[in-house]
């Protein structure tokens, strides 16, 4: 059991229950920890210990990518390689320029936004260890599911299934396999 | 709500009955969600919208007067591909007629769909969640169709793409990005890319809530595919809000440049009536206009035939009615400055269009007709009974509708019709094709709408599910009407009315 296990998961009713099981199983020195539910619960993030994601960092560096290739596919164009002269303006009119690449900071950006989360959680993962638990079907409708994965440094089968079990408002605790 | 041993003894124990705190509570922040909901019976109902096996009837006879109309697009669009553009009635010196009206009308209404789902979650407006979803889908159904006009316009489609974008070719030329329509044809694409990003990312969680559910294999593998297996992890859902936050606010300063740019193809023009400073700001007042118009005789029907008026409530009617208020009178106010401009700047071009707009010339009831339905119409909401009567917020929102289509008409064609050389006057009228080819979008439009109620979750379920009290988490091992009690009274200590 405990070779092709790949962690415990435990199923809550409301998200209160979720959330105090997470500060104790983060006090107990678990870290491998994960929790599912149905909606995004705020002060679960400080519960599991969950640090900010660098995604907005990526939607910056997205977004002047996208203002640089705006201003450098008008430079091109009509600067180096069909330059001609239209209504007497220079060939760089950077005022005329600025709403293709503001559009393009905004395109460029919101890509980086949907396929960095896409990226950053590591979906699509159409299979997943939890997915063989028929229970855990619930967590996208109205249940709440803790899961400590069998790879933390802690995690002892018997030891972890009995501090689960001991949580308050638990419903059942599930073996996962691989 | 830990609170300091200081802060405790200075809580003034005043006598607040938690039941009249409550009462207040609800009477000052009207009920989103109606009737008793929990996490399960919330997914279910909107859930299943699409997984229960039988559709009703009165879906088959929708779709199919949609598809019949719409098919309506497909002649004209084949017919004017053979036969050229030379079909319709534009031509000299109106140019630009109806495919141009029809296309800023279109894309007028995606605007609500957008300010919807950024704007208002930028402004924390809770109301905003349980009509979002469709308002997206609508957005981009109106970007779709406004798409088709600019392209069937140039009419050569397939040979559009190298003047409208900036693809290598052959001839070694590129298209003029000094030209506001250019600058459209980059924000209109844009604006359709991030709006289908923002609705498909609201959508994955559904999806999986749907894959979850659904008994049907095909059904399930579809939605499997399309949720890119969503697990509802905490992370994922950490950088799932980031991502969400980071596209509204990205959506916004885009909503509010779309429209501003389809105004400038007009406002850069000399043609007087189109060369004018004030138009971003009033083009996009009427696109959210029309856009929540368009809303309102969406969801009214849907919520009927649906029975969702658990989710949509006589509250988001309400609102939906006021916005359209508010940004109405900005739009009547533009009508009122542009007359206002066209005397006072003292320019006999400009004076002349707004005497031929208004009195002397052959549209003037065209003119006199968009007053009624944009300008007259709203009028009623002032009045509670007719905000709050749903058939009365339905006729408006038709009657603005119209209105909105009438506004580009006016600027569009009677501008055109009659500029600075009396020699080059005419006249515009419509062929049956200009006809066919609008009301063959109008089907095109429902259809999709049609499809949208009948496979994807028109209400936006895992939002609906953050709405609902027992979503919220409480303190630790605190009673809650405690914590109600402590914050109530905290705020009375901290900031009381006389700070010395």
């Amino acid at each position: 059991m405990e070779n092709n296990l790949y962690g415990l998961l435990v199923e809550f009713e409301t998200p209160t229950e979720l959330v105090d099981a997470a500060i104790r199983v983060r006090d107990a020195g678990y870290r491998n920890t994960d929790a599912f539910s149905p909606f995004p619960i705020h002060s679960i993030d400080e519960a599991l210990g969950i640090k900010r994601s660098i995604l907005p960092y990526l939607c910056f560096a997205g977004g002047i990518l996208g203002l640089v290739s705006g201003i450098g596919l008008q430079y091109f164009v009509h600067v180096i390689d069909y330059p001609i002269i239209v209504g007497g303006r220079p060939h760089l009119s950077l005022p005329a320029m600025i709403p293709p690449a503001y559009e393009l900071t905004i395109l460029f950006t919101a890509f980086t936004a949907v396929f960095g989360m896409l990226f950053l959680n590591g979906l699509p993962r159409p299979h997943h260890p939890l997915f063989n638990v028929p229970r855990f079907g619930l967590a996208t409708r109205e249940k709440f599911f803790l899961l400590i994965e069998s790879t933390d440094e802690v995690f002892e089968y018997d030891k972890t299934r009995n501090f689960l079990e001991g949580l308050e408002g638990q419903q059942e605790v599930f073996d996962v396999p691989e | 709500m830990a609170l300091k041993e200081k802060e405790k003894k200075a809580i003034v124990t005043t006598a607040i009955d938690p039941d009249e705190l409550r009462e207040m509570h609800r009477r000052l922040v009207p009920a989103m969600v109606e009737g008793d909901h929990t996490f399960g019976t919330v997914s279910d109902k909107i859930g299943d919208l699409t997984l229960k096996k039988k559709t009703p009837f009165h879906w088959f006879i929708g779709v199919a007067i949609a598809f019949c109309i719409a098919q309506l697009l497909l002649f004209t669009t084949i017919w004017l591909l053979l036969k050229g553009i030379g079909i319709w009635g534009t031509n000299q010196p109106a140019g630009w007629a109806f495919p141009i009206i029809n296309f800023v009308w279109w894309i007028g209404i995606g605007h609500a769909g957008t300010l919807i789902s950024a704007i208002l979650l930028l402004l924390n407006q809770k109301w905003r969640t349980s009509i979002n979803r469709f308002a997206e889908a609508m957005t981009l159904f109106a970007v779709a169709n406004a798409a088709i006009f600019p392209l069937v316009h140039t009419g050569r489609p397939w040979l559009a793409a190298y003047w409208l974008f900036p693809i290598p070719n052959v001839m070694g030329i590129w298209p003029q990005f000094r030209s506001p329509l250019i600058w459209d044809v980059f924000a209109v694409s844009t604006y359709a890319t991030v709006s289908l990003l923002f609705w498909y990312i609201g959508l994955i969680p559904d999806l999986a809530t749907l894959r979850d559910r659904a008994k049907n294999p095909y059904f399930k593998f579809v939605y499997s595919i399309f949720s890119w297996g969503w697990r509802g992890s905490a992370r994922h859902w950490h950088r799932y809000e980031l991502a969400y936050l980071i596209l509204a606010g990205i959506s916004t300063p885009l909503v509010l440049s779309v429209h501003s740019l389809v105004s400038l193809d007009f406002a850069v023009s000399q043609i007087p009536g189109w060369h004018a400073t004030f138009f971003p700001p009033y083009f996009v007042a009427g696109a959210i206009y029309a856009g929540f118009a368009m809303v309102l005789i969406l969801c009214i029907p849907l919520r009927h035939l649906y029975n969702m008026k658990d989710f949509i409530t006589h509250t988001h009617l309400v609102f939906m009615g006021k916005v359209m208020m508010a940004t109405g009178f900005i739009v009547v106010y533009s009508y009122a400055m542009e007359a206002f401009f066209g005397w006072y700047g003292a320019s006999q071009y400009e004076w002349f269009m707004i005497k031929n707009r208004i009195w002397e010339g052959p549209y003037f009831f065209m003119y006199w007709l968009l007053i009624l339905c944009n300008g007259v119409s709203i009028q009623f909401l002032w009045f509670k009974r007719f905000r709050e009567s749903e058939l009365a917020l339905f006729i408006v929102s038709i009657v603005v509708s119209i209105g909105m289509w009438l506004e580009r008409f006016v600027i569009i064609v009677t501008s055109l019709h009659r500029d600075f050389l009396p020699s080059s006057w005419g006249m515009y009228s419509p062929t049956v094709f200009d006809i066919t080819m609008f009301v063959g979008t109008l089907g095109f439009f429902f259809t999709l709408i049609f499809l949208f109620v009948r496979f994807l979750p028109v209400i936006s379920i895992f939002e609906v599910r953050t709405l609902l009290p027992s979503a919220n988490v409480h303190g630790h091992s605190e009673d809650f009407e405690e914590n109600v009690n402590e914050v109530e009274y905290t705020y009375d200590r901290t900031d009381p009315p006389n700070a010395d």
